[in-house]
């Protein structure tokens, strides 16, 4: 019996999971499936669809909190918040354009479970930075609750954090409270051309470790979405103070050459291309994503470029670098050495057909006894691996 | 003693001390292991200075390879451990057992390296929370959090409660702040997460460690995220005649977009305390006292001042006062950091309490908390981070008056439970340790409690690390983790399928 369980509330989601735990059943937990290109295949014969556990459960602007069903769609989510002049500041980023379908879908819990961030993760940290509570069942069909409705709070474990890029593996969300923030009043961007990804890096380095607080740092080699490389910094908030800042971007960054500034929304657009990855979108060539300490990141691709026909580009200061291998190659050894030589870090094989993310470590190889530690945890949570398994690890 | 009880104490490690003690001694050397009972009393105690135990015996290593030799020797003959940094906490997380190893973990207090360009800064879990300050800012950097306690707190301990600060609302926790972990489990397995690049994918074992209050490994390095200070900062000092006024105002600085570096509130007998100490110039005339702190660009900084006077007229702020100077603005702020002394100066002894509630229900539990003083007989005085609703009530009584500490933790005890009822929880920062355990019940089901200790039994399968802490009750792993299934039991007759 292959079926498709779509509960609208937490007890059938409970009941759902008690008897795929009973039966050994495994399930495949989905919102809108806009993000089942992500992460190992998995292997499960049933499917639990969480998109019609939707809705506002409540909404406090004032307290900065907002609790909704985890099946909400994420689209939903946004426009809510904007109405009220607020916004989910870690960006979360949209899987669509670069997975190849549609843009825009996706639910609240999956962004969640993939722990999805954007460019303004280096100011304002990612989806598990604004977690504050979670309603869940665990693989054992048991319904708990964790963390809270108020933004400060360290009553007993972090799990709702630590559930946050799971991929599903742990438990399944059904109602998540997040932390939600004022939007900045303009955003506008600081733009240096022609400088070489060594020269780039340095100027987004500097850049962070000023007092211009600035929301977004990436670099656009040459050929990347444009012919001339561009090195970017977004600046967001009141008018007065982003002016006041763009002039202390100018002085310092001086000798990196004569800026120019994007407004409203030819910044909102660049912003938007890079967060989804856009000069990446369209094609089938394997795609990398690469975290690393943002200094390492140009070293990291010379080192590669030496290995294949590869191009790059870089967010988070330099620190995350986005590889398309355009010769078709997955080039995973030579990644992952690369970032050995290079200091360390995480490479995540985002974009693949579904035979090779079976055969290669999608997510980077733990040491031994980290992924001893990994595996007691998804025993604790899911002791028949039930839920979605293998999507990160093979027989996790 | 007063009401938490500890678990009793395993007669057989108990009768094995010198046995114990040796096999310690042969891994940490010297003064390493301290075991006579004079030099032991330094540790019976954390800052819930009501509770004192003291330990089995006290180690203090100096390598990684020590601790993990200590924790695998006390792993394998079932020895438990309290682990302790610069023993501050509020909550008695620290607290030793008279069956238990201390692990004090203060001799790993070197920077190991400061990385400007990437805004890292790797240390060793016994430097203090000032001190990562104090070792990058002649470039202009600072770490964020910054804890009451930052001058002797250790940054190993500000992992394990996950502490706040001030700043918390604009910069975040620990949690939000912590880049990297190297730890030790009780197995005395070593284990690396994160690094000086974000969002290791993986389970986010960060974040279970952040906050875990020693239970669940033993933090050996640390890696943080520094920030370039801000350029300027400015305060206004605000008085309300109601604490409605004060919430309400709060509220739309927050609506208004903004969100200041640190918002603070006091209620009329901790202003009144304060002033009588500090003379800061408080009004005394107000039922609350509100202190904006904006920081930022001086373009912005300047900007923001006058919206927040704006808002603060249109709640009616019968007193306004702003900064002219750095030295007027730490004027401002003198009174609230000393606001827990001067209250130690009007009162034999305080209890600081530490619950979150949801800032609108704030004039409500002020309203609530007097009517609870009046019952049990005992004064209070309430100091607020607005900006995130965390409520600190000092309760005041005398220990040397039969009866009285036990009628304070019974009030704190009724004060969180009315956190808890309005939608809060039991503690903002302060950790749950002994002083709230038992009160976990108030705030989660059984089984909530049962999905948080399975957590446990992954890292710590015997409950050797930190027992007692935390937990109210117990459970054994091997019962945590049986399933009750029924098989083919459940039809499910009401979930749509396809």
């Amino acid at each position: 019996m292959d079926a498709t369980f779509k509960p609208s509330d937490a007890r059938q989601v409970e009941d759902a999971v008690k008897w795929a735990a009973a039966e050994d059943q495994p399930l495949e937990i989905i919102g809108h499936g806009s993000k089942r290109g992500l992460g190992r295949p998995v292997q499960a014969a049933h499917v639990l669809d969480l998109s019609d556990l939707t809705g506002v459960e409540s909404y406090e602007p004032a307290e900065l909190v907002l609790t909704v069903k985890a099946g909400t769609p994420i689209a939903e989510v946004e426009n809510l918040v904007d109405g009220n002049g607020q916004e989910l500041s870690f960006e979360p980023m949209d899987y669509g354009p670069l997975l190849g379908v549609e843009a825009g879908r996706g639910t609240i819990g999956g962004v969640l479970a993939a722990n999805l961030s954007g460019p303004r993760r280096i100011k304002s940290g990612a989806a598990r930075d604004h977690i504050l509570g979670m309603e869940a069942v665990s693989g054992r069909g048991e319904i708990f609750n964790s963390g809270g409705k108020v933004v400060k709070n360290v009553t007993g474990y972090d799990l709702p954090r630590a559930l946050c890029g799971a991929y599903g593996t742990l438990a399944v969300a059904t109602t998540v409270t997040l932390k939600v923030n004022p939007k900045p009043e303009i955003s506008a961007t600081f733009v240096l051309s022609g400088l070489g990804e060594d020269d780039a890096v340095n100027a987004l380095c500097q850049a962070m470790g000023s007092s211009a607080e600035v929301s977004g740092a990436a670099h656009l080699p040459a050929g990347i979405d444009g012919g001339e490389a561009r090195t970017v910094l977004r600046l967001e908030g009141f008018e007065t103070s982003v002016d006041y800042r763009f002039k202390t971007l100018e002085k310092l960054l001086k000798p990196f050459g004569q800026p120019a500034r994007l407004g409203e929304t030819a910044s909102r657009d660049l912003w938007r291309t890079i967060r989804d990855v856009k000069p990446f979108a369209g094609g089938n060539t394997p795609v990398w994503r690469v975290s690393v300490a943002p200094t390492a990141g140009p070293q990291l691709v010379g080192l590669l470029k030496a290995k294949g026909d590869i191009q790059a580009f870089f967010d988070w200061s330099g620190g995350l670098v986005w590889l398309s291998c355009t010769d078709g190659e997955i080039h995973d050894r030579e990644i992952r050495a690369a970032l050995d030589e290079t200091g360390g870090g995480h490479a995540t094989l985002v974009r693949a057909d579904p035979s090779v993310r079976a055969n290669v470590a999608v997510f980077q190889p733990q040491p031994i006894p980290l992924a001893g530690l990994a595996r007691r945890l998804k025993e604790q949570f899911d002791p028949k691996g039930i839920l979605n398994p293998g999507r990160m690890v093979s027989g996790v | 003693m007063t009401a938490i009880a500890m678990p009793a104490p395993d007669r057989n490690v108990l009768a094995r001390r010198q046995e114990i003690l040796s096999a310690l001694q042969a891994i940490v050397p010297g003064e390493g292991v301290i075991h006579d009972e004079r030099e032991m009393r330094a540790y019976e105690t954390d800052a819930l200075t009501a509770y004192r135990q003291l330990p089995l015996i006290v180690v203090l290593p100096e390598t990684v390879e020590q601790v993990s030799r200590v924790l695998r020797y006390c792993h394998d003959n079932d020895v438990k451990v309290v682990p302790r940094g610069a023993g501050t906490s509020l909550s008695g997380g620290a607290l030793p057992l008279e069956d238990g190893v201390l692990l004090s973990m203060m001799k790993f207090n070197r920077v190991l390296d400061i990385d400007f360009a990437n805004r890292a800064v790797v240390v060793q879990p016994g430097v203090t929370n000032l001190g990562i300050t104090r070792a990058v800012e002649h470039e202009g950097f600072y770490y964020a959090p910054d804890p009451s306690s930052q001058i002797a707190c250790s940054i190993g301990g500000n992992i394990a409660e996950n502490s706040g600060g001030v700043h918390c609302l604009k910069y975040g926790l620990t949690t939000n702040n912590v880049l990297s972990l190297e730890m030790v489990l009780i197995t005395g397995e070593v284990i690396r997460l994160g690094g000086k690049h974000l969002d290791s994918e993986g389970y986010d074992l960060l974040a279970l460690m952040t906050g875990s209050e020693g239970l669940l490994g033993v933090v050996t390095e640390v890696t943080v995220r520094i920030l370039q200070k801000p350029e300027t900062a400015r305060a206004l000092l605000i008085g309300f005649p109601t604490s409605e006024d004060g919430g309400r105002c709060v509220a739309d600085i927050i609506a208004a977009g903004i969100i200041p570096g640190g918002m603070e509130m006091m209620d009329k007998p901790a202003i009144h305390a304060a002033e009588d100490f500090v003379h800061a110039g408080y009004p005394r005339d107000v039922e609350a006292l509100l202190i904006v702190e904006l920081d930022g660009p001086e373009g912005e900084v300047d900007y923001l001042i006058g919206r927040v006077e704006e808002i603060a007229g249109a709640n009616g702020a019968t007193h306004v006062r702003v900064s002219a100077s750095e030295e007027e603005r730490m004027t401002f702020w003198a009174g609230r950091k000393a606001a827990f002394p001067a209250v130690g100066r009007i009162s034999p002894d305080y209890l600081c309490m530490d619950g979150t509630i949801p800032r609108r229900e704030l004039p409500k539990v002020l309203a609530r908390m007097r009517e609870l003083a009046a019952r049990h007989g005992l004064g209070v005085a309430n100091v607020f981070h607005a900006g995130d609703g965390n409520l600190h009530p000092l309760i005041l009584y005398d220990a040397n008056k039969p009866g009285e500490l036990e009628a304070a933790e019974a009030f704190g005890a009724d004060i969180l439970r009315l956190c808890v009822e309005v939608g809060g929880v039991l503690t903002g920062e302060h950790g749950v340790g002994i002083e709230k355990r038992d009160l976990m019940t108030d705030m989660f089901s059984e089984e909530d409690l049962k999905q948080q200790q399975r957590v446990k039994c992954a890292f710590d399968e015997k409950h050797l690390l930190n027992p007692g802490k935390v937990f109210p009750v117990l459970h054994r792993c091997a019962e945590l983790g049986k399933m009750h299934v029924h098989k083919g039991q459940l039809p499910f007759p009401d979930i749509p399928r396809f």
